[in-house]
């Protein structure tokens, strides 16, 4: 036996005895958060489109309709259905002038004079299709803000129009809802990094509060989930998200758009689908 | 130099005796490191049972209940895993890794709770 035979024996001990003293191992987790509607009744979603407004430059509507199928045809079960999307403000804004017109209007005194009644049968799509001839009593032809938004909610409560809508595609989960999307400006302290030289010749990054004028965007999602057996509002959920960026910055309408919902679709999509989040924590001895 | 060998046999005899584990407490730990050691390979329920028999063994063992927690958590069992991160805070106040290991987890829980109808 030699010296270093021993201090090797010796070192091998030590070794055991410190992993012996580790306390705490990191791990990963995958938490399990579960879909919060369960949407197991249905096999089909039909994302059918949205009362949107704010800015003119980036079409909400047809955008959101776009990224939300998108998103579900690969991060959920269901089947999504492909269709022209809804222009649910015309539709509403007929529906306004002429209640009767509705698929599933119920009874309600006319606001206005009747207008000439679809030929029978018609679907939801014919009723789309349909021109405005006048404008609508109450609904304001453009959304600018939410005050403009609410006029049009009364479309997501008008069962039979969603019935009839969810019979022309074989009972889906419909997705509707109001989108938002409008440009912002703001001025205000922000904290920057100025680079410096010391008396010593070394870089030196200090924190300093400047006020700068900003500009962006926000994003105000309303999804609307209706059951296409029954044409009811199964749930609702809201969002809103902004971003601003310096002002002499030009970013496109459209980036912002998609780097605001970007931001929220893990949301919309834990609504219908379960997902696993991954994280760590630390396991102790 | 025999001396020296001596005393390295002693300290990795110390370091590997079972006699510890006689007692409940010391049977506890085991269960505690057998734990981490399959929750380690992904056999999260294996690891789960022997947290279980951990916290039984010894009900004041607050890395028991915070390991218990972080499987509970792992398989999705919310309310049980919030009863165990809290004995575990409650156990050991000042332990800033299971005060951590809670804030995560409330930050998800309440994710998974949040009202659909905001």
């Amino acid at each position: 036996m030699t010296a270093r035979t021993a201090t090797r024996i010796a070192s091998l001990a030590l070794l055991a005895f410190a992993a012996g003293c580790t306390s705490f191992y990191e791990i990963t987790v995958e938490t399990p958060i579960k879909a919060k509607l369960d949407t197991t009744a249905f096999q089909r979603v039909l994302v059918a489109g949205f009362v949107a407004g704010g800015s003119d430059d980036v079409d909400a509507n047809i955008e959101t309709v776009r990224l939300l199928r998108s998103q579900l045809r690969t991060k959920s079960n269901l089947k999504v259905v492909e269709t022209d999307p809804l222009q649910l403000m015309e539709i509403a804004a007929r529906q306004a002038k002429d209640p009767s017109a509705a698929p599933g209007a119920v009874a309600q005194p006319p606001t206005v004079p009747p207008v000439a009644q679809p030929p029978a049968g018609a679907g939801v799509q014919d009723l789309a299709a349909q021109p405005i001839r006048q404008d609508p009593a109450g609904l304001p032809k453009q959304v600018r803000d939410e005050k403009d938004l609410q006029a049009y909610e009364q479309i997501f409560a008008d069962v039979g129009f969603w019935k009839k809508l969810g019979e022309e595609y074989q009972s889906p989960l419909i997705v509707t809802g109001t989108v938002l999307f409008t440009p912002l400006a703001k001025s205000g302290y922000v904290q920057q990094d100025r680079e410096t030289i010391d008396p010593y010749g070394r870089h030196v990054v200090e924190a300093e509060r400047a006020w700068k004028d900003r500009k962006g965007f926000s994003l105000s999602p309303k999804f609307v989930f209706i059951d296409g057996r029954t044409g009811t509002v199964i749930s609702s959920e809201t969002f809103h998200e902004e971003t601003l960026y310096d002002a002499a910055q030009n970013t496109p309408p459209l980036s912002s758009y998609f780097e605001l919902m970007d931001r929220l679709i893990p949301r919309f999509l834990g609504t219908l689908s379960s997902q696993k989040i991954r994280g760590t924590r630390v396991l102790l001895k | 130099m025999r001396k020296l060998l001596a005393l390295a046999a002693l300290l990795a005899l110390v370091v590997a005796s079972p006699a510890w584990a006689a007692k409940p407490k010391g049977q506890a730990k085991a269960e505690v490191n057998f734990g981490i050691n399959v929750a380690q390979r992904g056999l999260w329920r294996e690891a789960i049972y022997r947290w279980q028999k951990a916290v039984q063994l010894d009900p004041t063992y607050a890395a028991a209940w915070n390991n218990l927690a972080i499987g509970y958590e792992h398989e999705g069992q919310f309310d049980s895993a919030r009863d165990a991160y809290e004995r575990a805070v409650k156990l050991d106040p000042n332990n800033n890794l299971i005060r951590q290991n809670y804030e995560f987890f409330k930050e998800i829980n309440d994710r998974a709770n949040r009202d659909p109808n905001r």
